[in-house]
């Protein structure tokens, strides 16, 4: 391959990230792979599996089983009996997914089998889910008998990688190698890759054989996995102490092979510093790279300070960790990157106190007496470790008496526990060159610097190193990335602050972020403007005005857009702000950046087809004619000023909080400003106007037939209806329109279809969806989509007249019928999901119907993302400020978690019921009585309920007795509550499966809503059991071969389950019919709601359309089970869609997710059609035969 | 009886060919082709435009969405090998010579001089016997002129022409200021033949929904009214073989469109409505017909009827339709 020079050995130069390195050992040393998705550890389970489709080979020639499980759980088991029966066996997780893992780890260690975990180490959910990188989950870990390696950079993910592996076959201790999630697993760095004879001389295939030996077979049988007494167990249990002491040295043993074949030598224990270093930080991953960068700088200016960096965690040798600490050491600093709550000390620095003192007790190492140690955690959940931070702790350490349990990199003004530092001190060394570029995920900024430093690492003598910063948001998302370069490997293992070089890709990221206080002075700032050199400078912000003046600093603009749709590439600007970069930083001759990046686009688009590489080439030879350097006047003249993030009649909390980490400055948060227990305020989404549509729908009165379907399927919530009294137009503001309401029973009242023009994500699909056409003009309808920016003032204005007009009284809505039902206002609104989400109408439905007496339990996945993730929520309160109440427990125990709602909640009411009772007397027979036999069974009946409980808890106030106040405590459970349960296929077929079957099996009032997209959309699109034959996903490369689990027929097995299947693009009216019966029937109900995903590979836009043609193809077929049908004699299942009505064919093909197995296994895709017609004739023919039994 | 014909230089054991349609997609399709006495086959034809659409398609779905969310950086795994290009019919054509033993027929709609003789090149490497040109493009760019489109077919022709040694036929759409000069030039250009006539896609519209649907029409029998009538006028004219399409239905057609001159006819709509097992009857009642009129062979009967060869040639003209229309009264 011409990008991948070959070292002088064989070996290859790649420039790759950590996940791949470690799979790329992985998938080369081992015969079964167990996998299951979550970040960040999913790609290294997707390289595995697609090197595994692709038929590459381990170095012992056979192709590894890659599979996927129902959870870690899962995995964990398969890897312990592909273990026990004699398979090399990996897996790969992180988090709760490791957690999950324990129970297999100890039984895995116990019986001392040889395999390695490779962990990218991440955060676990307390307070609230993180997916950021921690230690947490592996010292969550360390008690289950796994030796622990820890790599600390991409090179060393690889080595280590490739040394646990030999490590684990001779100790027979399996092993965890883990690395740091994110900053290592997905940094990009130049590596030398490790060829397959180094694998193959590194690990002993005797001991390969001696693993087989000892597996369970019936041609040497033995048992394993007894039952052990008291007499035994305790002896038996330290049988295994000699393999643990003896791992140190076998690991270290390891590593001199591999330093004296591959030259890259490795320490348990590594010092580096001082020789007469009195200040030492211990530490471990890869805020060790940062640490070595300091202790350098430092040491450069005459500090005695050094760095033990830990590699070999467990089995912890002390005697070789003291033996490697500088006998000068007078102050010893032990980070954790953990918090282990009400303990003495985080685990590495009890580990090192506990060796300080079995050292000195022993007379090991150079130390004579004991040193002063203090622990401290840093960095959790990818918080930054600089070397400002690490100066700060080194300078912290000289005083007398250092600060013990300290946090590092944060301001916290609770427990004061975190030091000071100086955060303008900086090492980034002059050769190195440091660029920042702000892209938008959709205009392939991160993609293009990927290939950029793909360029530099591979096709120069210079080492690269790539970090990009995501964001939480899925639609409109705003990317970052770092990129380094220099002839020195680079240890800078934390964002740039300091940057010759910053893209913007955006403008409209301008007015959002301060891009510029990390430029450099003379630095250069290259713009993607529609404004020409000659206008550019009248259009920037004062602020960025201001910088570009104060810093001398250079400005380049280039139309990306322009050049881009002229050559075809439509929003994709990457290749054309890649070649700007190239032209401007001048890393590499003009044209030899040029001819690189051309072979770069050929290698990356080369098996999609002449165009795609065509037209990659025409944006690369028509951007240098387009890129202009403006001159950059003495002072800045602007007027534009940066709007606040939040407006200011946002609430104080978003303000004070929600509003700087929207603003990109949550790192400046104390602690005392953060809820000490995860509780949040909901409505908050409202507040952070995000303006990325680039066009949004406008109503036209004159053509609207006022059926409500545009507001029903808006993704985001932003097309609201309100029908209310003619004089609340009074004030309107001049462009706001109105019409006479058409239902008949809203006669005399007007009409009203608004759009959020801010917070609206362009996708289109409520004009895709509107029936009503212009008769004049049939392109356009009653709503069209039209240019943004003009509209956003004057919209913006209407959007806030709108919200003053009141609500119309939910008693005088029919919910039965959409173009009634839909003036409801909607309490989950302006979300993070991606432009035209297929989850979220359905969630937005559930609250316009349920929302103020729901509360939700909502699994791990897409919708606890877009529901839950900071800064915002879209959860919301009506006027009266009830609304739903959320919470995600965890990914696999939803049901049980909602479960556990009902209970409370049926307690608490059954409780409060009793009290009444017993104070009917004192409360008024008639008001007790007509609180306990209410039947709450619409909105009115609710509305009064309500009513009477208020009335209920005025008079327990005036009541002084225990019961009383007992009841007033309980007395809101009178008024009915509708439990919700909410999730994703992953959760409800996959790993939530067991919990949702005993939940359906109680015959408790749950409602749940199980949004399937049929893959595990979060984590990027891996099989479940919820896809459907035949469709290419993550872990089903080649096309899923079985069918689609039938997950409601075996929730109607129990005969007690409402269950409906719905559709909300093919059948609007039966999937609100389906929300009201499941809401209603007292027992659980299942809705298995068709969502439409991005990983479909579908146009969002019209992907309603895509619904439609899956239940016209029988694909997805429309139902209802309901009990209570059977009870009154009828046959209790109503098949709701007619039978197919086209060839599974024309839906499938609709879709990438099938359609690609055509172009990339042609024959598969041929017999998984036909596959895939025979399932569903047979299903048609199945419900048809069970919808048809008359029953009794 | 002699049914044999010459077509594409070729000897056809009959006239009835069936034309490019999704009959062909399938092996079995051709074989039953074949077993009803297909003389050869065209075989659907290969899109250029759809196999650009299709990767403009995957590129676009495998990089939608990507490297935007922290935890999706992308959302379909990625074969190191797709089957974008012609693969796919280039192995049809080698499967149905593989399958059938009569001549096998390509048929190509290209979109740019490139694709056009890299394909034809290809179906030729794949044993193509021949090769059809499904020029199939509407023009409606109101700045270019009668002589622009008439040349893109000429250019297209030379450039296949040069790229390939097996014949090439060209179908066309009858909508050319002077059909008569248009196949000259084509007959000049080294057409091998000219399949007469392309029909055209023409939408409808659909009252309910307000909306413009890709209805493709089938032919009925007045249809072959076009094909007999300039068949009629070229024959002897051009060089080049002519193949009759549109509107053959039945065995009368078939010989009214080899009186005036066809080499061949082809049959697609009818088959598509009636059942491969169709062309048998035509052929028994081809035949039925030849023997009760007393003809030997189909290459008697071939331009008998031309403009050339009956009595009234201006019954292939305008002043015949004069006439025609004078004659008209309603029912």
């Amino acid at each position: 391959m011409p990008s991948v020079s070959m070292t002088s050995v064989g070996r290859t130069i790649a420039t790759i990230d950590g996940n791949e390195a470690v799979a790329s050992v992985a998938h080369r040393v081992n015969e079964v792979i167990a996998i299951y998705p979550i970040t960040p550890s999913s790609p290294m389970g997707e390289w595995a599996d697609q090197w595994t489709a692709d038929k590459r080979r381990n170095v012992w020639g056979t192709v590894p089983s890659v599979v996927e499980l129902q959870s870690e759980g899962g995995a964990a088991g398969a890897v312990h009996g592909a273990l026990q029966s004699g398979a090399l066996t990996t897996t790969f997780t992180a988090s709760q997914g490791l957690l999950l893992m324990i129970p297999n780890m100890y039984k895995i260690a116990g019986e001392l089998t040889p395999t390695v975990f490779h962990v990218a180490a991440r955060s676990l959910a307390a307070q609230g889910l993180s997916i950021f990188g921690d230690h947490s989950d592996v010292m969550a870990a360390r008690a289950t008998g796994f030796a622990m390696l820890c790599s600390s950079s991409v090179q060393e993910a690889m080595d280590f990688a490739a040394i646990a592996h030999a490590a684990t076959l001779e100790t027979r201790l399996p092993f965890l190698h883990f690395f740091d999630g994110f900053r290592t697993s997905h940094e990009v760095a130049k590596i030398e890759v490790l060829s397959d004879d180094d694998l193959r001389a590194l690990i002993d295939e005797g001991l390969i054989l001696e693993h087989r030996g000892r597996a369970l077979s019936p041609d040497h049988p033995v048992l394993r996995g007894t039952a052990q007494n008291p007499d035994v167990y305790f002896q038996a249990r330290e049988t295994v102490n000699p393999y643990y002491a003896a791992c140190p040295e076998i690991t270290q043993k390891i590593m001199d092979a591999f330093a004296a074949r591959v030259g890259r030598a490795y320490r348990l224990f590594e010092y580096h510093g001082a020789a007469d270093a009195d200040r030492v930080v211990v530490l471990m991953g890869s805020a060790a790279e940062a640490a070595h960068e300091t202790v350098d700088a430092l040491l450069a200016r005459g500090e005695k300070v050094g760095l033990l960096r830990v590699r070999l965690f467990r089995p912890f040798d002390v005697r070789r960790f003291v033996e490697a600490l500088p006998a000068s050491t007078r102050t010893l600093a032990i980070l954790d990157r953990t918090k282990e709550p009400g303990s003495a000390g985080e685990p590495l620095y009890l580990d090192c106190v506990n060796a300080i003192h079995e050292g000195l007790t022993n007379g090991w190492g150079g130390l004579t007496t004991a040193p002063r140690i203090v622990g401290g955690r840093y960095g959790l959940a990818s918080k930054e470790v600089t070397p400002a931070m690490l100066k700060g702790l080194f300078d912290h350490l000289r005083v007398e008496r250092p600060q013990n349990h300290f946090t590092l990199g944060i301001n916290d003004d609770v427990s004061h526990t975190s030091l000071a530092y100086d955060p303008e001190f900086s090492i980034e060394p002059d050769r190195v060159i440091r660029s920042v570029f702000y892209g938008l995920g959709s205009d392939g900024t991160v993609g293009a610097n990927k290939n950029s430093i793909k360029i530099i690492g591979e096709d120069t003598g210079n080492y690269a190193q790539g970090y990009f910063v995501y964001d939480s948001k899925k639609a409109g998302a705003v990317t970052v990335s770092h990129l380094r370069f220099g002839p020195d490997p680079i240890r800078s293992s934390y964002l740039i602050t300091r940057a010759n070089f910053v893209g913007c890709h955006q403008w409209g990221f301008l007015e959002r972020y301060d891009m510029l206080s990390s430029l450099v002075p003379g630095g250069t700032f290259l713009l993607n403007s529609a404004y020409g050199p000659d206008d550019v400078w009248a259009r920037l912000p004062r602020t960025v005005q201001e910088q570009l003046v104060a810093k001398h600093a250079k400005l380049y603009v280039i139309d990306a857009y322009q050049v881009a749709r002229t050559s075809g590439m439509g929003g994709r600007i990457n290749t054309v702000m890649q070649v700007c970069f190239f032209a401007i930083s001048g890393v590499l001759p003009k044209d030899d950046a040029i001819a690189a990046i051309k072979q770069s686009i050929t290698k990356t688009y080369g098996n999609k087809g002449d165009e795609v590489v065509r037209m990659n080439f025409e944006a690369v030879d028509r951007t240098l004619a387009q890129l202009f350097e403006v001159r950059v006047p003495e002072r800045a003249d602007g007027t534009i000023a940066m709007p606040p993030p939040v407006p200011p009649e946002a609430p104080r909390f978003v303000q004070e909080v929600t509003a700087p980490m929207i603003a990109g400055r949550g790192d400046e948060l104390p602690v005392s400003a953060l809820p000490a227990d995860g509780t949040y305020p909901t409505g908050t989404a409202k507040w952070e106007k995000r303006n990325i549509a680039a066009e949004i729908p406008v109503w036209d009165p004159d053509v609207c037939i006022e059926c409500g379907k545009c507001a029903m399927v808006c993704p985001h919530s932003v097309i609201r209806i309100k029908v209310y009294e003619p004089e609340r137009l009074a004030g309107a503001p001049p462009t706001f329109k109105s019409c006479d309401a058409r239902d008949r029973e809203w006669q005399g009242l007007k009409y009203t279809i608004q759009v959020a023009p801010e917070d609206c994500t362009g996708c289109g699909i409520c004009v895709d969806v509107c029936p009503a056409k212009n008769k004049s003009q049939t392109r356009l309808k009653a709503i069209n989509m039209t240019p943004q920016p003009p509209l956003r003032e004057p919209e913006r204005d209407n959007w806030n007249f709108f919200l003053t007009i009141p609500e119309l009284s939910r008693q005088r809505v029919k919910i039965g019928t959409i173009r009634q039902q839909q003036v409801q206002e909607p309490l989950f609104e302006f979300s993070s999901a991606c432009a035209g989400c297929g989850e979220t109408p359905y969630i937005k439905l559930a609250t316009q119907l349920f929302g103020d007496r729901m509360i939700v339990a909502n699994a791990t996945g897409c919708s606890s993302i877009y529901g839950g993730n900071l800064p915002t929520t879209p959860w919301t309160q009506n006027a009266d400020g009830r609304g739903p109440a959320w919470s995600n427990s965890l990914f696999e125990d939803n049901a049980e978690f909602g479960f556990g709602f009902r209970l409370s909640i049926d307690y608490q009411r059954a409780f409060a019921s009793e009290l009444l009772r017993g104070l009917a007397g004192r409360i008024g027979d008639d008001l007790a009585h007509a609180i306990l036999t209410a039947e709450q069974k619409d909105e009115a009946d609710i509305f009064e309920q309500r009513d009477r409980v208020a009335a209920l808890k005025e008079k327990l106030g005036a009541i002084d007795s225990v019961e009383a106040r007992r009841l007033l405590g309980v007395a809101d459970m009178l008024v009915k509550k509708s439990v919700w349960i909410i999730g994703g296929d992953g959760w409800g077929y996959d790993i939530g499966f067991g919990g949702l079957d005993h939940v359906l099996a109680s015959g408790r009032d749950v409602n749940v809503l199980l949004l399937d997209t049929e893959v595990y959309s979060n984590t990027g699109g891996q099989m479940s059991k919820a896809t459907p034959r035949g469709a290419v996903a993550k872990f089903a490369a080649g096309g899923k071969e079985a069918p689609k689990k039938d997950l409601g027929m075996i929730a109607m097995s129990y005969g007690t389950v409402y269950v409906a299947r719905v559709a909300m693009g093919a059948k609007d009216e039966h999937t609100l019919k389906s929300f009201l019966e499941a809401e209603a029937y007292p027992g659980a109900s299942l809705i298995i709601a068709y969502s439409h995903c991005i990983a479909h590979g579908i146009n969002m836009t019209t992907a309603m359309q895509n619904q439609k043609a899956a239940v016209d193809a029988g694909q997805w077929l429309l139902y209802r089970y309901h009990p209570d049908r059977a009870a009154r004699g009828e046959n209790p299942l109503q098949l709701d869609s007619p039978a197919p009505k086209i060839p599974v064919e024309r839906f499938m093909y609709l879709e990438n997710r099938f359609k690609m197995l055509t172009k990339s296994q042609p024959e598969d895709a041929k017999r998984l059609l036909q596959a895939a017609q025979d399932d569903v004739d047979a299903r048609w023919k199945l419900y048809e035969h069970l919808a048809a039994k008359r029953e009794g | 009886m002699d049914l044999t014909t010459s077509y594409l230089g070729m000897t056809l054991r009959s006239p009835l060919v069936p034309s490019a349609s999704p009959l062909s997609a399938e092996l079995d399709g051709i074989r039953r082709m074949e077993d009803a006495g297909a003389a050869a086959v065209v075989l659907y034809s290969l899109f250029e435009e759809q196999l650009v659409r299709d990767r403009r398609e995957l590129y676009h779905h495998l990089t939608a969405g990507t490297e935007s969310f922290a935890e999706a950086l992308t959302y379909f795994p990625e074969p190191s090998e797709f089957h974008l290009g012609p693969e796919g019919y280039l192995e049809h054509v080698r499967k149905a010579k593989e399958a059938v033993a009569i001549p096998v027929i390509a048929s190509l709609n290209g979109t740019s001089v490139g694709g056009w003789t890299s394909y034809a090149r290809q179906m030729q490497d794949a044993g193509a016997d021949a090769i059809e040109l499904n020029v199939y493009t509407i023009p409606t760019d109101p700045n270019e002129t009668a002589a622009q489109v008439e040349q893109a077919y000429v250019d297209i022709l030379h450039a296949v022409k040069s790229a390939v040694t097996i014949p090439v036929a060209l179908k066309l759409g009858p909508f050319f200021s002077n059909m008569a000069s248009m196949a000259r030039r084509l007959d000049e250009a080294g057409a091998d033949a000219l399949v007469l006539f392309n029909r055209f896609y023409q939408p409808d519209i659909d009252l309910e929904t307000l909306e413009v649907r890709p209805h493709v029409l089938l032919s009925t029998p007045q249809a072959m009214r076009l094909p007999l009538t300039w068949i009629g006028i070229l024959h002897g004219r051009i060089r080049a073989d002519m193949a009759a399409t549109s509107g053959v239905h039945e065995a009368e057609d078939v010989l009214k469109l080899l009186m005036v001159g066809a080499n061949v006819t082809m049959v697609c709509s009818a088959l598509l409505q009636r059942g491969i097992d169709h062309l048998r009857t035509i052929e028994r009642r081809l035949c039925e017909w030849m023997e009760t009129h007393d003809y030997r062979s189909v290459r008697q009967m071939q331009g008998s009827m031309s403009q050339r060869n009956v009595a009234d040639a201006s019954a292939f003209e305008r002043a015949h339709y004069v006439s025609s229309l004078h004659s008209y009264r309603p029912a």
